[in-house]
């Protein structure tokens, strides 16, 4: 077995926390960015709606001209407008969400170079303990947030998203923090590549799934609100698209990540029964993976149920992502079981 | 279940219903209650079932009972049930795992213990109310796939549906003008449309070739619905093969110390667990004897010293009595396959040899006594029984260490897993074991409460350590006990699971199944032609979907993008005509 490198190793630590103080400020531009987003778009509004019931005083009833008809209805309260829901891109300039961006994607680097380095010092695979876990795991969102932001204008999702990724990165230095090492005999096999791999990736999409479900709530709240001629509160749900796009995005972000955690479910099955001689055996682990299953089964179904589908089936979402952080940190921690594999002494 | 016939009973449809498709035609209208259309929300009247229960009679009370037990909302909410009912087994221990940690955790909650258990929440998984619940939804699942299936069968060898009226309500939907000079007229136009959808893997009818309007009704898809029903059947197949695992399996224990061999027979392991068919003529009398054990702890390391590296056990093996002989390697992660069984390496630890004479003189016990391992640097409890000790039958408890060091205050503490400095800490009793008695005893726990220590009082002299090759006289002439040498052992678990390769061949068709349900689209498509009274070609196509369904407006562009380079694209020779073909997109 090769050595450890150890030099190398406390190079991946540093580079972890460059890349989670990268992360931070990134975070403070996306929330800067919710904030003073929507101030603009109120102030707009709030001099279109002006606009536009001068204008209804000189037409007398008609309605508003093309020019505001958009923002007219939102100043008079009619009906709510959201972003794009599409989420495309629009040619409006949101500097502050920019550098957000832009920082993201440097510190994704950073932290894409403190998990590589991490690997070559171990000469394994990065996901053999939690501080591996969260900090894998952390990479991936913020990569597969950056993908996402290729094709659609999420950047909405920042501050919750990349909002997490600090967490996680705090978790690992501080919660869980452990020195490079060599993997313990059971954790030698290809499965652990496979079967943590492949968690590690639909954990990231649950992550993205449970800040739009989150946001999809918001939303419908302050849709009902308007619809019911309540003054708005939380004016950067501007930014975000209505509930039921959000709703629909997140649906289909949930499929992909169920499938992968049904293959997660799998894959730890066949190698609970190379490791330990049955593929099944209610290991607390076990127990808690199965019941992240069947709670995100049970969303699929309401999405498919009458009155079960939008508000509800958000709450699903969210008490799935519950039981997948439970699962990693309560049960990881607290309980004992077969898979004491958290590196944590 | 959004497909079963509703029946009178049937209060309400579990589907999405699609109101804003509703006025599609009589195509969308029979459809929209099978799902067909973008799923749109919050818009329904929440129909709750709290219909009045009109007097059904028997076997009427047993269909609502059914209809019931089949609807969707049934499956949610039991689904649901299954997920909080599996988190208890998680809290508390549970018997088929950790029997000894239940038996501790009743003697510590004398109290509440009984009463968990009488709950069944130390057995939750085999427990008449997590059965319940998962036997429901199995129920639920065959009531709700047996009709959707003969559902689907049908739909499969149906012509897609007729073409409805207005293409332009449905919510994809596309239009071209082809200039007459093109030379496609409304009967080629849907026979190359029919042509390039089939291709696209639709399944086509042209309908009205005579007509003023021909049209052409395609669907494609059926895998996503196939897949559906695969996934649930599936799901039904993992159940039963768990439970031919539990019926016909069997599982059990056995430790090897280094020289020492097994054979596959009821007596020769030290746990054994049958499944309720198990017959004894099921095991093949393999054996393995265990040559030797490796272990390698990482030196290199500062923050994972003594940390295990490898584990490797070699083993001679042997298919029948009579066969060849032939040595194999076991490792963790690695289980060697042999006689119908998996034997796994599970566990390791230490047997020291000792060599007990008794007061008569008489060696009563000479060989390796397995030690039980408590923490990574392999820190030891021992247990000794001494049955044919004479005149007094000798028992010792205490711990063994591979490396002892002693601190400060004179209490050692083993400081590695390997054998630096092995020493042996031992109390002394003598009496009556209880062994005779002919009920099982734990070979790991000495039950002192028969026994008398060696040491009372002031005298300590039933208390002693041993490092290697040492011995140590008891006191009052009861005999010594000698420290020989030191070999290790493997815990081994053999398991031999029938259903096991059915449990694999169900989970990877239910994976398959999900995919094409969930990544699958259902669509159906028409296009229309007609004659513009100045002679051009009107085409016109509209799309549906099956629920909710993001790359609709994706086909519906492909189509344009297929129909262009059919019809338009010689289209370059007539140069005056370029460009007189406007496609209308009607969003
Ligand atoms: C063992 C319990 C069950 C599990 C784990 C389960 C899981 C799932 C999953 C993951 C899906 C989404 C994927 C797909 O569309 O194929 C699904 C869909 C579906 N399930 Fe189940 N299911 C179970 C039982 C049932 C039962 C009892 C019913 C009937 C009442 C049912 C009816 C359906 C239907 C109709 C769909 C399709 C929904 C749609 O059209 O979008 N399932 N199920």
């Amino acid at each position: 077995m090769p050595s450890i490198d150890e030099t190398l190793g406390q190079y991946s630590e540093l580079f972890i926390l460059l890349a989670a103080m990268a992360y931070t400020v990134a975070f403070i531009a996306f929330c800067w960015d919710l904030a003073t987003s929507s101030k603009t778009i109120r102030s707009v509004e709030s001099r279109l709606a002006r606009e536009q019931s001068e204008q209804k005083v000189l037409a007398g009833a008609g309605a508003g001209t093309s020019a505001t008809g958009s923002a007219g209805k939102a100043g008079a309260g009619a009906s709510v407008e959201t972003a794009d829901e599409a989420m495309v891109y629009t040619k409006e300039r949101r500097v502050a969400a920019r550098i957000g961006v832009a920082i993201t994607i440097v510190a994704a680097l950073v932290h894409a170079a403190g998990v590589i380095s991490r690997a070559i010092a171990a000469h394994r695979v990065p996901w053999g303990n939690m501080y591996e876990f969260c900090t894998t795991g952390g990479l991936v969102v913020a990569v597969v947030f950056l993908v996402v932001l290729t094709r659609k204008d999420v950047r909405f999702l920042g501050s919750f998203v990349i909002g997490l990724v600090v967490i996680m990165l705090c978790a690992a230095a501080i919660g869980f923090p452990t020195p490079v090492a060599h993997l313990v005999p059971a954790l030698q096999s290809y499965w652990l590549i496979i079967h943590v791999s492949i968690a590690v990736i639909a954990s990231a999409l649950f992550t993205l799934t449970f800040a739009m479900s989150v946001l999809q709530l918001l939303q419908a709240n302050r849709e009902a609100r308007a619809r019911a001629g309540q003054p708005e509160r939380m004016g950067f749900l501007r930014l975000v698209p209505s509930a039921l796009s959000l709703e629909n995005f997140a649906y289909r972000v949930n499929a992909i990540a169920f499938v992968l955690w049904t293959f997660t479910l799998m894959a730890g099955a066949i190698w609970a029964e190379k490791a330990w001689g049955r593929y099944w055996g209610w290991d607390t682990k076990e127990v808690w993976t199965f019941v992240i299953w069947v709670v995100y089964a049970g969303y699929l179904h309401a999405r498919a149920t009458r009155g079960w589908t939008g508000t509800r089936a958000a709450w699903l979402s969210i008490v799935g992502y519950l039981c997948v952080v439970f699962n990693f940190t309560i049960v990881n921690v607290f309980f004992s079981g077969l898979h004491s594999y958290s590196g944590i002494q | 279940m959004s497909e079963t016939p509703k029946t009178p009973e049937t209060p309400a449809s579990d589907a999405p219903q699609t109101p804003g498709v509703e006025q599609a035609g009589p195509a969308g209208k029979a459809d929209a209650a099978r799902g067909w259309g973008p799923a749109k929300k919050d818009k329904m009247p929440s129909a709750k079932n709290d219909v009045a229960l009109p007097a059904l009679g028997f076997v009427g009370t047993l269909r609502w009972i059914w209809t019931q037990l089949t609807s969707m909302r049934t499956a949610l909410f039991l689904l649901l049930l299954l997920a909080v009912a599996a988190v208890p087994g998680s809290l508390f221990p549970q018997r088929p795992a950790n029997p000894a940690v239940v038996t501790q955790y009743l003697t510590d909650n004398p109290e509440t213990g009984p009463w968990l258990d009488r709950f069944q929440l130390f057995d939750v998984y085999s427990s008449v109310w997590f059965s319940a619940i998962y036997l429901l939804l199995f129920i639920s699942l065959i009531g709700c796939v047996v009709p959707r299936a003969i559902q689907h069968w049908k739909a499969m060898r149906s012509q897609p549906p007729r073409t409805p009226r207005r293409l332009s309500r449905l919510p994809e939907y596309g239009s071209m003008a082809l200039p007459s000079s093109l030379e496609v007229t409304r009967e080629s136009a849907v026979d190359d449309a029919a042509r390039l959808l089939k291709r696209r893997g639709y399944r086509v009818e042209v309908r009205g070739k005579d007509g003023a309007m021909p049209s052409v009704g395609a669907e494609r898809g059926f895998l996503k619905e196939i897949g559906n029903l695969v996934f649930h059947v599936s799901l039904i197949g993992v159940l039963v093969s768990v439970a031919v695992g539990g019926l016909f399996g069997y599982r059990g224990q056995k430790i090897i110390v280094e020289g020492e061999s097994f054979v596959n027979t009821l007596v020769g392991y030290d746990n054994f667990s049958p499944g309720s068919n198990f017959h004894e003529d099921q095991l093949e009398p393999y054996s393995l004897q265990l040559d030797s054990f490796d272990v390698v702890f990482d030196r290199e390391s500062d923050t994972h010293y003594g940390q295990p590296l490898d584990f490797t056990a070699v083993l001679t093996t042997k298919e029948s009595p009579e066969a060849e002989p032939e040595q194999q390697t076991l490792k963790v992660n690695e289980p060697l396959s042999i006689g119908g069984t998996s034997v796994y390496l599970v566990g390791n630890g230490y047997a020291p040899v000792v060599t007990i004479r008794d007061g008569d003189g008489n060696i009563a016990l000479q060989g390796p006594v397995v030690s039980v391992p408590n923490d990574g640097a392999y820190t030891s409890t021992m247990v000794i029984k001494v049955p044919d000790a004479q005149p007094e039958q000798l028992g010792f408890v205490g711990f063994f260490l591979p490396t002892a060091v002693e601190g400060s205050d004179g209490v050692a503490v083993g400081s590695d897993p390997d054998p630096f400095n092995p020493r042996l800490y031992l109390n002394g009793y003598y009496g009556d074991l209880g062994l005779d008695e002919g009920d099982p005893k734990n070979v790991y726990v000495l039950d002192t409460s028969t026994l008398t220590s060696m040491s009372d009082g002031e005298d300590e002299a039933g208390e002693f350590s041993l490092g290697a090759y040492e011995s140590y006289e008891l006191p009052n002439g009861l005999g010594s006990v000698k420290f020989d040498g030191l070999k290790r052992y493997v815990a081994l678990d053999i398991d031999h699971d029938p259903g096991q390769a059915g449990a694999l061949v169900f989970s990877t068709l239910a994976i398959i199944g999900l995919s094409a349900s969930l990544f699958i689209g259902r669509r159906r498509v028409w296009v229309r032609a007609g004659t513009h009274e100045d002679g051009r070609t009107m085409v016109e196509w509209g799309l549906l979907a099956r629920g909710e369904d993001p790359r609709l407006e994706g086909e519906s562009a492909a189509l344009r993008k297929l129909f262009e380079k059919e019809w338009l694209a010689n289209q370059d020779q007539q140069a005056d005509n370029n460009k007189s073909a406007v496609g209308v997109k009607n969003s």
